[in-house]
């Protein structure tokens, strides 16, 4: 039998829901191999005995808590996909502000009427059983995810930085024209599109590990004398939540 | 009439979580709500302390569909307040990826999220199997929409290469050139959908209604600029008074703000808004393509935005063509960002986004932080004048012979008509009260 997948969505852009159906080569062969059986966004009918589901947004209200409950009970794989269901995401840029101000700047004197919490990736409130990041998901992982699952091969995130994959494509780099660039610090898999449309990696994909955080500390204070402070600060863009677990 | 109570848990099919309630007791409409219930998302607040160049980059964010309208707009509106004048070669660029937006998007909507209520499916996928050309004609023309935005902005959802003062990345002349082909052998694919739509029969509803856009003096049909007008007040106002024509208000059943504007307590914006304010400026393919649907200005059934996103689809593939030619005539060479003029200032942007037109201010304080943002976004403009349709629809189909579920399909597809973008609606500033409990 097919697998039964959903995908769902909390506080987001739904990008990377979106980003699924911008599988246009793949999508038909997609739909041969699984079976979507609950899609807000793309279609009416709904089921809840899940194989797969998929999750993006952040957990951001006291609605979100529960619908991220009802989602790991319905689905016996749970995958958060994007910034947001990994790491909080953009949404986290509330958590630097109290939430009466940044309540109350919207809202006004009505700010009661509208929940909110600080926002928080999907693994806060559930177990999660895989994670794509990036803002929005790689969908060429997501597809490399699907065609492991499918094959029962395991799955994994690269553990490399994108550093590694800017190199490759021969770019070159930002810090060499005094920008400071989270690609030394972020996990690799986007194939550094930023460095390679002319843009700093945003660090939308989380930083690959402690470890890698603190060489890259050193060699940027020795080679360009960037503090590690100034990094941690970019990083707050997508990645607010990790902030406790940082050096 | 009868008594009936209505309730759609969030409608399926639109961008964002919404849900439809009505009541109606001894003949009368006791309640009536498009609910918005997706979290109220902040975006304005967390504009504020964040350096000028990023405000595209976390804008865009606000929603994956239309990301690259958020982000023509936020451009815009930052350089009104640095007092920046992007180059002819950067307004070229961004007028292109912006049509693949409102192509993709409209694409999206067409296929996927309305088709299937015309057609007796839930969904685009049983398609694949019954009608598969269809879904693989869809597939063929939102994928070239993709790639356009990709070749100019490095991908469609979240673009990287449009910033402030200019763009960071070029599309190679070969790149543009197989675009080019691949819309022109697009018009195939357009001539096949504009038949396939002129036999679907949208619900009759008509309304007398305000219709809400920008106006290019220059002549284009309006998406990357002009001065707002409207079917009831055609004097153009600039973008930098958009508070004379668009006034907001909190109600509590939507995270969404509603508008009004000076002349209606509901208007609209959108495709059909474009098409009543600026058939004149169509593609002559486009005006065609209106004719073979029986699409004509003035058109007040709301059902028809879906036909106006049909016209202007043909529009764009034309209107890319010529911008293509274009680019490659004059040559494309990497210039740097111009860079900021002035701190200090407030400035306005606007663009027609796909479904409407959307407004971005921001205040930049002396060291180029945000001290102040504004949204405007399309979907809460015409939020209140959904419901206004539906205070309209709601006595005629009880009267019908319609069943409950009939009923309900009707107000669902009323609702995607308009093509709601809710995750973008839900987060909006600039308050005057509606009354208490409204």
């Amino acid at each position: 039998m097919k697998p039964r997948i959903a995908i769902f969505s909390l506080t987001g852009c739904e990008g990377c829901s979106l980003a699924i159906l911008e599988l246009e080569d793949q999508l038909l062969d997609l739909l041969g191999a699984v079976e979507i059986v609950n899609f807000r966004e793309g279609m009416t009918e709904k089921a809840w005995d899940i194989d797969i589901g998929f999750v993006d947004g952040a957990v951001s209200t006291p609605e979100d808590e529960r619908e991220a409950k009802r989602f790991r009970e319905a689905c016996k794989t749970l995958v958060a996909i994007g910034s947001c269901a990994c790491l909080g995401g953009i949404n986290t840029l509330k958590n630097h502000q109290a939430r009466d101000d940044y309540r109350r700047y919207v809202y006004g004197e009505r700010a009661e009427w509208f929940p909110t919490q600080p926002a928080r990736p999907l693994s806060s409130v559930v177990k999660v059983d895989y994670e794509l990041p990036g803002c929005p998901m790689i969908k060429e992982e997501f597809l490399q995810f699907v065609k492991d699952v499918l094959a029962g091969r395991p799955f994994k995130l690269p553990d490399t930085a994108v550093c590694v994959e800017c190199k490759k494509r021969g770019n070159v780099c930002l810090y060499e024209q005094g920008i400071c660039c989270l690609g030394p610090v972020t996990r690799a898999g986007c194939n550094a599109i930023c460095p390679s449309f002319g843009s700093k990696c945003e660090g939308c994909r989380g930083i690959v590990d402690r470890e890698a955080l603190l060489v890259a500390g050193v060699n940027l204070r020795e080679q360009y004398d960037i503090p590690l402070e100034q990094v941690l600060a970019d990083f707050r863009l997508f990645g607010a939540y990790q902030e406790g677990d940082l050096p | 009439m009868t008594d009936v109570s209505i309730d759609v848990r969030h409608v399926t099919r639109v961008e964002g979580h919404g849900n439809i309630a009505i009541n109606v007791q001894d003949g009368e409409i006791t309640r009536l709500e498009l609910a918005i219930v997706e979290s109220p998302r902040f975006f304005e607040s967390f504009l504020r302390g964040r350096m000028y160049h990023e405000v595209p980059h976390i804008t865009c964010r606000i929603c994956g569909i239309c990301s690259v309208g958020h982000t023509t707009t936020s451009v815009k509106a930052v350089e009104a307040a640095l007092g920046i004048t992007p180059s002819e070669q950067t307004v070229l660029l961004r007028k292109l990826i912006l049509y693949g937006e409102e192509l993709q998007s409209h694409f999206l909507h067409l296929y996927f999220l309305a088709v299937p209520d015309f057609l007796g499916v839930g969904s685009v996928i049983p398609l694949a199997r019954t009608n598969p050309d269809v879904v693989k004609r869809a597939l063929r023309m939102k994928k070239l929409a993709n790639d356009i935005c990709g070749a100019v902005g490095g991908r469609h959802i979240h673009p990287i290469a449009i910033h402030v003062g200019g763009v960071t990345h070029l599309p190679r002349d070969e790149e543009l050139t197989g675009l080019k082909r691949r819309l022109e052998d697009c018009r195939t694919d357009l001539a096949e959908t504009v038949g396939l739509f002129a036999t679907l029969k949208p619900p009759d509803l008509r309304r007398d209604t305000e219709y809400m856009a920008l106006k290019d003096a220059g002549g284009e049909y309006a998406f990357y600029d002009g001065d707002i007008v409207s079917t009831r007040d055609p004097t153009p106002t600039p973008v930098a008074r958009y508070r004379e024509r668009v006034i907001e208000s909190v109600v509590r059943h939507s995270a969404a703000k509603h508008c009004r504007s000076p002349q209606s307590e509901t208007y609209a914006v959108g495709a059909l808004a474009r098409f009543n304010n600026n058939h004149e400026q169509l593609h002559p393919k486009a005006k065609e393509a209106a004719k073979a649907l029986g699409l004509q200005p003035p058109c007040d059934n709301p059902f028809h935005n879906n036909t106006a996103q049909l016209v202007e689809s043909v529009h764009c593939v034309d209107a890319s063509i010529e911008l293509i030619d274009e680019l490659l005539r004059r040559g494309l060479r990497l210039e740097p960002l111009v860079k900021p003029q002035r701190y200090g200032e407030i400035g306005a942007g606007a663009a027609e986004v796909p479904r409407g037109v959307l407004f971005h201010e921001f205040g930049i304080d002396r060291q180029g932080r945000v001290e102040s943002a504004n949204l405007i976004i399309p979907t809460g403009q015409n939020l209140a004048n959904i419901e206004a349709d539906m205070r309209a629809m709601v006595p005629k189909l009880i009267d019908s012979e319609l069943s409950k579920g009939e009923i309900k399909l009707q107000l669902e597809m009323l609702v995607r008509a308009y093509d709601p973008c809710i995750s973008c609606a839900t987060h909006l500033l600039d308050i005057e009260w509606q009354g208490e409990g409204t």
